[in-house]
Parts: C-alpha cells; sequence; structure tokens
C-alpha cells in the first residue's frame, strides 16, 4: 500500500506542475505578442496538450485513494492546501476532456484575429483553465477562494474580448456583477462552515459540530453562491447576455466547464463538508431546478439568436442537474442509499454529458459564426450543403442534447427518470405526492429540448440558405473539425458504454453518498436497479437503429424511387417558391410563446400592409428581469440620485458640511 | 488668586489680540486689509511662542517662532500682495451673510470655544492652558469666514488663519508639536498656498473671475 501512497502524493504534484505548466503557456503568449502564427500554431495546442494531461490525472485520481499537500505560496502563515479526491478527480476528467476538444478548435478559430489581442486572449484563456483546475484542487477556503476569483475575473475578461462594441461591455459587467455577489456569498459560507475555529481549511470544516440552524444557513448561502455561477433562476440573467457575447470558445468553455465547477462546489459543501444534510434542502433544490429547467427551455424555444438560444438551454441543462442533486439530497436524508446513489450518477452523468454536447454545439456555431458572419437565425439556413462536416458533427451534438437514443443525453436523462420513478419508496408521503409532478416537468423540460433543438438544427442547417451569401459559407478548418471531432466522439462512446462509465463514476458516489448502485451491470445490459425494473442495451439499440435507417435508405432508394412522379410543385397561388417560405426561427417558436406567454414580455413591432420593404421585429425579454432586477436597479439609482443632492457644486455647501461635522463631533465626543 | 507672572500675562494679552484679530478678519470687506489683518495674526502668534519658549525653556519653539515670522508674516502676506496686484481684485466684496449676523454667530462659537475648551484644560498641565479657549475661538471663526467668504484669496487666507489657531492650540495645551511635525506642517501650508495660488490663476482663467460661484457649472447634472 506505501508505494501506492507514494504514487499518489506524484498524482497531486503532477496535478499541480499542470497548473503552473498552463500558467507558463499562458504568460508565454504575452511575449509572443508579434508572431501570430506560432500563437496558434503552438500556444493553444501546447494547452490542448495540458487539457489532455489533466484529463490524464483525473483517471488517476479517480483509481488512487486521495491524497493532499500543502504548498509554501501565498499569504505567511496562510499556505495553499491542496487534495485530490475522487469527487475533484471526476470533474478533472471532465474538464481535461472538454477542454481537450475545445482547446483543439480554438487552435483554427482565432486564426483570424490580431496578434496583439489574441496573445492577450491567450493569456486569459490559460488563467482560466488553471483557476477552473486550482478550484477544483483547493482544500481550503482561502486557495479556493483565490481560485474562484481567479477564473471569474479571468472569465470575465474574455466575455468582454470585442471590448469596442456597447452591449459587449454591458454583458460583461453584468457578469462581473453577478460572479461578485455570489462570490460574496461563498465567502460567507466558508465564514459560518468554519464555526468559529478561524481556520479555513476544509478539513477542520469536515470535522466541526454544526447545529441545523447554521448547517442550513450554511447550504442556503452555499446555494446562492454557486447559484449565480451555475446561472440558477432567479440568479440567472447574466448568463444569455454573456455566453453569446464571448467568443465561441470560450462560451463552450463557460457553458460546458464553469458552470460545473458550480456543481462541483454545491456537491463538495452539501455532502463533504457539511456533517449533516436535511431534507428540506433537497425539496428546495428540486423546485429551483425544476423551475429553472422549464424557464430555461422555454426560452430557448423563443430565441431566434443561435447562441443565446445555447445559453438558454444550459440554463435547462443546469437546473435538470440541480434538480437531480435535490432529489440525491431527498433520497440521501431519507436513508435510501442505493437510491441516492442512482440519482447522483445521473447527476454526475449528465453533467459529463452536457459538457461534451453544449462544448460542441457552441463551438459549432462559432464555425457558422466564422464562415457567415451572422448569428440570427433568421439570416441563416441550407448550411449543410457548404459545410458538411460543421453540419453533420453538430447534429451529434444536436441529437444528445435532445435526449435520443444512443447517444449520451438519452443515458443520463433515463437514469434520472428511473430514479424519479423510485420515488414511491420513500417515507414522507406528501413527496410521494409531488414527486411525479416533478418527474412529469423533467420529462417536459427534456421534451422540449427536443423541440429546441429541432428548430436549432433545421433553421440553421437545413432547408434553403435565407441569404444568398451563404451559398459562398467556407467549411471549417482543420483544427476545428478535429476539436468538433473529438467532443463528438466523446458524446458516441458515453452513450455506447455507459456501463463502464458509471463503473468508473462509482470512487465518486461511494465517497458521497457512502453507497453504491444495486443493480449489476454488464457491458452490454445497463441494469441500474434491478433486471426486472428497467435494463438498457445500447450497442443493440445502435444496431437496431443503423438497420432500421439501412433498410429506409435501401427503400426509398431502389423501392420508392422507381415510381417517382415529377410535377410542378402545389403552388396555391404562389407565382414561385422562394426561401421566405421557410419557417423561420420566430415562427418555430411561435406556439411555444403563445402557450407560456406569462413568462415574458414580448415586443412585437408587425409592418404596416402598404409597406414596400417590410420589417418585422420580435422580441421575448425575462420577465423576471423586470420583476427582480429593474426594481433594485431603480432603487439603487434613485438613491443615488438622494445623495447627489448632497452635491451642489458650491465650495462654501461642502465647507458647512465640515463645519456642521466638527461641531457635532466636539459636541458629543467631549 | 494669586498675580500671574509677568510674561504670562504678555502671552494672555496676545491671545485676546489673535482673538480680536479673528473677529476683525471676519467683518473685513477688502482684500489688501484681510492680508494686512493675517500678518499681525503670525506676528501676534510668533511673539506670544517666543515668550512661551523664553518663559519655559523649550527650545525647539524658538524654531516654530521663526518659521511663523519668516512664512506667516513675511512670506505669504508678500506673495497676497503680489497676487491682489496682478489679478486685481481689491475691491469691496459683500460675503454670503452681512458682517453683523456673522459676529454674532462668531460671539456664539467663542461661547462654544471656551465651554469646549474648560475640561480640556484643566488636564493640561501647561502654564498657558488658559488662552485654550482662544485657539478653539480662532479655528472655528476662520473656519466661518472661509464659509462665508466667495472669492477665492479670502478662502486661501481662512485656511492659513485656522492653522494658526490650531498652531496656538497646540502651544497652549502642550507646548507645542514635536519640532518634526511643525516642520511638516509648515512644509504643507507653504506647498499648500502654492498649489492655491496656482488653483487661483486657473479658476480665473477658466471663469474670467475668482467668483467661487461660477464652480458651480463644474458639477454633474
Amino acid at each position: 500500500m506505501s508505494h501506492l501512497a507514494s504514487l499518489d502524493a506524484h498524482v497531486l504534484d503532477l496535478a499541480w506542475a499542470g497548473v503552473l505548466y498552463w500558467l507558463g503557456v499562458g504568460f508565454s503568449a504575452l511575449l509572443l505578442q508579434r508572431r501570430h502564427g506560432l500563437l496558434t500554431r503552438l500556444i493553444f495546442p501546447l494547452g490542448a496538450l495540458g487539457a489532455l494531461f489533466m484529463a490524464g490525472i483525473g483517471v488517476a485520481g479517480l483509481l488512487l485513494p486521495a491524497s493532499s499537500m500543502v504548498l509554501p505560496i501565498g499569504l505567511p502563515d496562510l499556505p495553499f492546501h491542496l487534495r485530490l479526491d475522487a469527487l475533484s478527480a471526476f470533474f478533472m476528467v471532465l474538464l481535461g476532456g472538454a477542454a481537450f476538444g475545445i482547446t483543439v478548435y480554438a487552435c483554427g478559430y482565432f486564426r483570424n484575429m490580431a496578434a496583439g489581442p489574441l496573445a492577450l486572449l491567450a493569456l486569459w484563456y490559460h488563467l482560466f483553465l488553471a483557476g477552473m483546475v486550482t478550484v477544483l484542487l483547493a482544500d481550503d477556503a482561502y486557495a479556493f477562494m483565490v481560485a474562484w476569483e481567479v477564473m471569474a475575473l479571468s472569465s470575465y475578461f474574455l466575455v468582454t474580448t470585442d471590448h469596442k462594441i456597447p452591449e459587449i461591455r454591458r454583458a460583461g459587467f453584468l457578469y462581473l456583477l453577478i460572479a461578485h455577489i455570489g462570490a460574496v456569498s461563498l465567502l460567507l459560507t466558508f465564514g459560518v462552515l468554519q464555526g468559529g475555529h478561524g481556520d479555513y481549511t476544509f478539513n477542520t470544516m469536515r470535522l466541526s459540530e454544526m447545529t441545523p440552524f447554521w448547517s442550513s444557513a450554511a447550504f442556503l448561502l452555499a446555494l446562492f453562491g454557486f447559484g449565480a455561477k451555475a446561472g440558477l433562476v432567479p440568479i440567472h440573467v447574466w448568463l444569455p447576455e454573456a455566453h453569446p457575447a464571448a467568443p465561441s470558445p470560450v462560451s463552450a468553455l463557460m457553458s460546458g466547464v464553469m458552470l460545473k465547477t458550480a456543481i462541483y462546489g454545491l456537491l463538495r459543501v452539501t455532502f463533504d463538508l457539511l456533517k449533516m444534510q436535511l431534507g428540506w434542502w433537497g425539496t428546495l433544490a428540486l423546485a429551483l431546478g425544476l423551475v429553472t429547467a422549464l424557464y430555461g427551455v422555454i426560452f430557448a424555444a423563443v430565441q431566434s439568436d443561435m447562441k443565446r438560444l445555447l445559453a438558454w438551454s444550459s440554463i435547462e441543462n443546469i437546473g435538470v442537474i440541480i434538480a437531480a442533486f435535490g432529489l440525491t439530497l431527498i433520497f440521501h436524508t431519507d436513508g435510501k442509499g442505493a437510491l441516492a446513489a442512482l440519482t447522483l450518477t445521473a447527476l454526475l452523468y449528465h453533467t459529463l454529458n452536457h459538457a461534451f454536447f453544449k462544448g460542441l454545439l457552441f463551438v459549432g456555431t462559432g464555425s457558422v459564426l466564422h464562415a457567415t458572419g451572422e448569428r440570427r437565425m433568421g439570416r441563416l439556413g441550407g448550411l449543410i450543403r457548404t459545410m458538411p462536416w460543421t453540419a453533420w458533427l453538430t447534429l451529434i451534438g444536436a441529437l444528445a442534447i435532445a435526449g435520443l437514443p444512443p447517444l449520451n443525453g438519452f443515458v443520463s436523462e433515463w437514469l434520472l427518470l428511473q430514479a424519479f420513478l423510485l420515488t414511491p419508496g420513500l417515507t414522507q408521503p406528501y413527496l410521494n405526492m409531488v414527486i411525479p409532478v416533478a418527474a412529469a416537468t423533467v420529462a417536459l423540460a427534456a421534451a422540449l429540448a427536443a423541440y429546441v433543438m429541432v428548430k436549432f438544427y433545421g433553421v440553421i442547417f437545413l432547408g434553403q440558405p435565407r441569404d444568398p451569401a451563404l451559398q459562398h459559407a467556407h467549411e471549417a478548418s482543420w483544427p476545428e473539425r478535429l476539436g468538433m471531432l473529438w467532443l463528438a466522439g466523446a458524446c458516441i462512446l458515453l452513450g455506447l458504454f455507459p456501463t463502464l462509465v458509471i463503473q468508473w463514476l462509482e470512487p465518486v458516489v461511494l465517497m458521497l453518498t457512502g453507497q453504491r448502485l444495486s443493480g449489476i451491470s454488464n457491458w452490454l445490459l445497463l441494469t441500474p436497479v434491478s433486471a426486472e425494473r428497467a435494463s438498457y442495451a445500447p450497442l443493440i439499440f445502435l444496431a437496431g437503429v443503423t438497420a432500421v435507417v439501412a433498410l429506409t435508405y435501401l427503400w426509398v432508394r431502389r423501392v420508392y424511387h422507381g415510381r417517382v412522379r415529377r410535377s410542378e410543385p402545389w403552388d396555391c397561388g404562389y407565382p414561385e417558391q422562394n426561401t421566405r417560405m421557410q419557417d423561420s426561427a420566430e415562427g418555430f417558436g411561435q406556439p411555444i410563446r403563445q402557450i407560456f406567454e406569462v413568462f415574458m414580455r414580448v415586443e412585437r413591432e408587425t409592418p404596416d400592409p402598404f409597406d414596400r420593404h417590410p420589417h418585422y421585429r420580435g422580441d421575448s425579454r425575462d420577465k423576471l428581469w423586470l420583476l427582480i432586477y429593474q426594481p433594485i436597479a431603480d432603487l439603487t439609482a434613485w438613491l443615488s440620485m438622494q445623495a447627489a443632492r448632497l452635491q451642489h457644486g458650491r465650495i462654501q455647501w461642502y465647507l458647512i458640511y465640515s463645519f456642521v461635522t466638527l461641531i457635532f463631533l466636539l459636541v458629543f465626543t467631549r | 488668586m494669586t498675580a500671574l507672572a509677568y510674561h504670562l500675562q504678555i502671552v494672555n494679552l496676545l491671545a485676546a489680540l489673535l482673538l480680536l484679530i479673528s473677529f476683525a478678519m471676519l467683518s473685513q470687506r477688502r482684500v489688501v486689509g484681510l492680508v494686512t489683518l493675517f500678518a499681525w495674526q503670525g506676528a501676534a502668534l510668533a511673539l506670544s511662542t517666543a515668550i512661551v519658549a523664553w518663559s519655559t525653556g523649550q527650545h525647539h519653539l524658538y524654531y516654530s517662532a521663526a518659521m511663523t515670522l519668516g512664512l506667516k508674516v513675511i512670506a505669504m502676506p508678500w506673495y497676497f500682495y503680489h497676487l491682489v496686484k496682478k489679478l486685481n481684485v481689491n475691491r469691496v466684496v459683500e460675503p454670503m451673510i452681512n458682517i453683523p449676523t456673522t459676529m454674532l454667530i462668531g460671539i456664539v462659537l467663542v461661547i462654544f470655544a471656551f465651554n469646549l475648551a474648560l475640561p480640556i484644560s484643566e488636564m493640561s498641565g501647561t502654564v498657558t492652558r488658559s488662552t485654550l479657549g482662544i485657539a478653539m475661538a480662532c479655528v472655528l471663526l476662520a473656519f466661518l469666514m472661509m464659509i462665508t467668504r466667495t472669492k477665492a484669496i479670502p478662502q486661501v487666507i481662512g485656511f492659513l488663519s485656522m492653522e494658526n489657531g490650531l498652531f496656538f492650540a497646540a502651544t497652549s495645551a502642550t507646548y507645542g508639536m514635536p519640532l518634526v511635525v511643525e516642520l511638516g506642517v509648515a512644509l504643507d501650508v507653504l506647498v499648500g498656498v502654492f498649489v492655491l495660488g496656482i488653483f487661483i490663476f486657473q479658476i480665473r482663467e477658466t471663469f474670467d473671475s475668482l467668483d467661487l460661484k461660477h464652480m458651480e457649472k463644474l458639477k454633474e447634472k
């Protein structure tokens, strides 16, 4: 065992070396400010290698027991504590795996950027990666907060890469503001968790005894703080602004990986640092998660900007993950260890999946944006003909996020719904009655997500080009294709071999819930609970799907086409068929907008019937912005105006202020 | 009650003179007159400091007295005369509040200052402690002058006069501050006057007048 332990310590050393390596890569980018070729051909590939290395460390960390080390950096008497256990290791695999594909993609994506800004971007990019890994490795509140802030600030600079555009600066400011409100909440969480010891290492927090009241306070603060980072409704407003504002690989990294650090933090605080968990926390998280999922998917359905659509879809996925987190807590506190293990498995699986398919979709939109210069879906269409690589690889991501078998999105959603269906085993009767509704909500969100993806994919890649310029759209470059291939490959493999993935998640689940899955699975058949209840064989499914597709293809080509009748397409009074007759992004989302109009404020400008150049504009705004954020902003502005009344601009008044203060102090401090 | 020593009586007399000059500054409408009064105030201060130094054997107070004489009686008044001549601003200026009212407020402030100084002077062990009330009154009166004047140069003089009061308070309560501190303060005052002088030129260039109410225009709407 001793040689294993020593190897283990080395793994953590290597992980820290990886962080330093990324920092080195980032800062060396600054030295290459004038060497554009080197930046794209050397710096980003080196960063991608670092990501692969981190994924490898993560795999090793899952196999080895937990290890920790103390780094002599930071303030005097306040060194950094690092620890690599199963939970951190799992998230490192996620980070490394997704970041590798995205960084490879970035090698091609940034080729047209000027060298100076690109060098800065490379610096922030690698600082961002290093910050995220350090968040996962941190074993005391101080190191955690430092890494968390590095992550927040570097991502702020990445979001505001195009800082000359006012909307982007505004989005960046909103992001920075909410990130800091969240960070303050996290600081308070750790303040409560240390329980008056004054010792901020996670080890002390694990041991400290806390009353239910203070435990709940810590949990609620953590839920708010991490929720602000994850995009939990109603603190999600920054997400649909900031993700579209960033360059696509950065959006992919933020949506795929950074949001997951919040999930990591929530799991770390709730299951690891807090000694006891209470059932009602689970109910609260479940409710918030479901609201977030539904809210996110509804807004995704009405978007007409492709990156904004994906950002809202990220909110939906975070909602599903938080709902799974709530359900895990409910099962865990109810003593249903095996079910908690199942739900946690589904949660981790979905977290991993989302990193890959959302990363893939975001970089896919990046290629489209590069090729066409257009983010509005109303100007796109038919790109599958000019950009087949991007289109087919994005299709894999779209199918995966829509939850279609045999891809990865199906497995995690299926596992989660299995867990929901097992809730009748709970001892609390009221939960028994409410949770089927929750299950229905998750199913609704999943179905609407599929709807959203049909819209996303159909409007951008299928049909006829809505703009003649789209005929000249160019295909993505090779590094971009390779990055997308990696991410799409991960989506397929994670879908085809769920049993292996679940075995590999076992150390994490065991660490957090103290339980493992009860079902016995083999490499072909996934049976999470028992064979009588439910099982899933993705390879057989794939074979079935392939067979049906092949047969249909052959039948259509050989049999049906034999008796094709060619005639004019039905033109009910239309002299010609043009591209404007296709379903548009707004049109496709219209039914959803009608049904869920209560959640949004719709602004519409319909053209005059006699207008020669008719112009239509429809905009669905987030009502929560008006209900919560606008009043706060107005109140702040009003208070500032009141304070500004003191400012007369006359020097005599300022002197009188000092004079009165002086007299006042002299009278009262005598 | 034993009769006070001869030199302490002179210090008390000079303190009374200081207060009188403060009131005179409050009521003075001409800038040149104000500068002259300021110079006299400095002279009274320097003299009283020198007497305190002689009677108590505190040698560093001699340096303070010399500095006061050099800076506040000679250098600065000369500079202000020069400024007034150059800017041609020696006109009668009506203060914001009329002069009788200002004087009444000044009397209230003096009573307040004496009331305030009573417990402090009881704690102090110096021979000059009875003048502390006058010193504080001088500070408050100078402040009042700054408030009531709308032109730049009277305000600067008010500021310097306030510094005089503080200096006198330090001398009477604790035989002055340590020499290093006094040197620092003197340097600050000197630099401050030059900075304010530059400002005065700037204000005149920008607004074509030294009236500070024009600075309201700088306020952000």
